[in-house]
């Protein structure tokens, strides 16, 4: 049995549902975070963590039973997980992949790591624009500020 | 072009057009020649936080060539003590103006208004990130000492870190391919990114602790002001900003044509027996804010500057 088919194998196969695979290791709670998952979404989930990858190494992954997420949803992971891979699964088949796109702006999804940035007062109504000056090694800037981002500081300020 | 917010906001090519315009409104900017380009415009003078020359002179340059000027006046006595949002201000302001110059302590303002309104923001300085409009005149006053922007040496010196001002200067004189010497203590050194920024593409860059040191091969020496709030006690203060202060005779080796600037004001970074050498150059340089503006404000309002403007304006006796 492959590492792979023994991963797959950890948690059972869901009927219908999102499988997020190639998560980078210790990132899936952040995943769910970004997802919603817990908190607006009550659908069963399953996680695996630290599991070994022939592709990243060692890897987290996602199950989420009934619920196919949107091409919307999933972009917004590729702050954390660029390169995760995604499947729609319907009666217990892959029905759909989907990659997910860093794009080159990432609208809404976290705030301005820096303290004097314009974006810091939450009153101001404009939408939080980052953008993607390279996506490998990944490079941010803050439209409004120009401040470099560090990935770690925006997950904290994931909106 | 739709406002200057960063100097990324005008190539090499618009910036020398900037300069030349500037150049043909000289006599218009000493008061000497009344051609009113901009009549029947208004300036939104929207300063979030203190300034002098800035806002007077974004204000005489409007003034200068027929148009009229609304000012925030004093925050403390604005809607912005109330709560307000910048965004809600810009709004409001968009209906008033034809064209903003706006100061503000947060850093990014300036391209959030440019974002929010229909009109064009000139950035007169966002927090320690950009002030265009600063460097557009800096530029002005080298390039009328030198003749020339490309392949000089320029010494910027003090307060690298906070100093804003240095930071779209030095951006735009790699541009113009010049050796950029940056002399301060490590503790107000030059923002890391920057650097890198200029590293990365190319520019010629040397980051030093001595000033004193490369007066003699230097063409232009720019001071900045050391803040005392900036260390953490006063003796501390005293020692650092000791070896980044200028006098008469520091200056002896320097070139003839080397000159001294400030973005002003000064405390005392440059000693006023500086004032009277050849090379002082920083009350040339503030005058030079207003000319650079009026150029400015008619490039961004699509007003062409006629190439005699004293054929056109009215000679004041």
């Amino acid at each position: 049995m492959s590492a792979n088919e023994q991963s797959m194998r950890r948690v059972t196969a869901i009927k219908n549902g999102t499988v997020i695979d190639h998560i980078p290791s210790g990132y899936s709670l952040t995943v769910l975070k970004m997802l919603g998952i817990g908190r607006v979404m009550s659908n069963p989930v399953s996680i695996l963590m630290n599991v070994p990858s022939k592709k990243i190494g060692s890897k987290d992954m996602i199950k989420v039973e009934d619920r196919e997420l949107n091409q919307y949803e999933l972009d917004r992971l590729a702050l954390v997980a660029p390169h995760a891979s995604v499947s729609i699964i319907r009666a217990y088949t892959v029905a759909e992949k989907l990659t997910i796109n860093l794009g080159k702006e990432i609208v809404n999804v976290a705030r301005c790591a820096f303290s004097n940035c314009i974006t810091a007062n939450p009153r101001e109504p404009l939408p939080h624009r980052l953008i993607v000056l390279s996506d490998d090694p990944m490079e941010i800037r803050c439209h409004y500020c120009g401040r470099m981002q560090e990935i770690d500081q925006l997950v904290e300020r994931l909106i | 072009m739709a406002g200057l917010i960063t100097m990324e906001d005008l190539t090499n090519e618009g910036i020398i057009e900037v300069l030349d315009d500037a150049e043909k409104l000289l006599p218009v900017a000493r008061g000497q020649l009344y051609l009113p380009l901009l009549k029947g415009r208004i300036l939104g003078n929207l300063f979030f936080e203190p300034s002098t020359r800035t806002r007077m002179s974004f204000e005489t340059a409007m003034k200068r060539l027929g148009g009229d000027v609304v000012n925030l006046g004093d925050v403390k006595t604005s809607s912005v003590v109330k709560g307000e949002t910048l965004f809600d201000t810009i709004q409001m302001v968009d209906g008033y103006a034809d064209i903003i110059a706006m100061r503000h302590p947060r850093q990014g303002a300036a391209q959030y208004a440019a974002d929010a309104c229909q009109v064009p923001i000139l950035n007169g300085g966002d927090g320690a990130g950009h002030h265009p409009t600063q460097t557009i005149l800096d530029l002005f006053t080298i390039r009328q000492a030198h003749g020339t922007l490309n392949g000089l040496k320029i010494v910027l010196a003090g307060d690298l870190r906070y100093g804003r001002t240095v930071h779209s200067l030095s951006h735009a004189l790699v541009r113009f391919g010049c050796k950029v010497i940056l002399a301060s203590p490590p503790s107000l050194s030059m923002p890391s990114e920057i650097v890198n920024d200029i590293i990365n593409s190319g520019g010629d860059l040397i980051e030093t602790n001595e000033l004193l040191t490369h007066i003699e091969e230097a063409d232009v020496i720019y001071m900045t002001r050391i803040q005392k709030e900036r260390f953490p006690d006063e003796d501390e203060y005293k020692k650092v900003a000791g070896a980044y202060k200028l006098h008469a005779r520091n200056l002896e080796a320097a070139k003839a044509d080397m000159i001294v600037m400030h973005p002003l004001p000064r405390v005392d970074e440059i000693h006023p027996s500086v004032d009277k050498t050849r090379h002082a150059r920083y009350f040339e340089q503030a005058f030079n804010g207003v000319v650079t503006r009026m150029s400015l404000m008619c490039r961004l309002l699509n007003v062409k500057i006629p190439d005699s403007p004293e054929q056109m304006g009215e000679v004041i006796q």
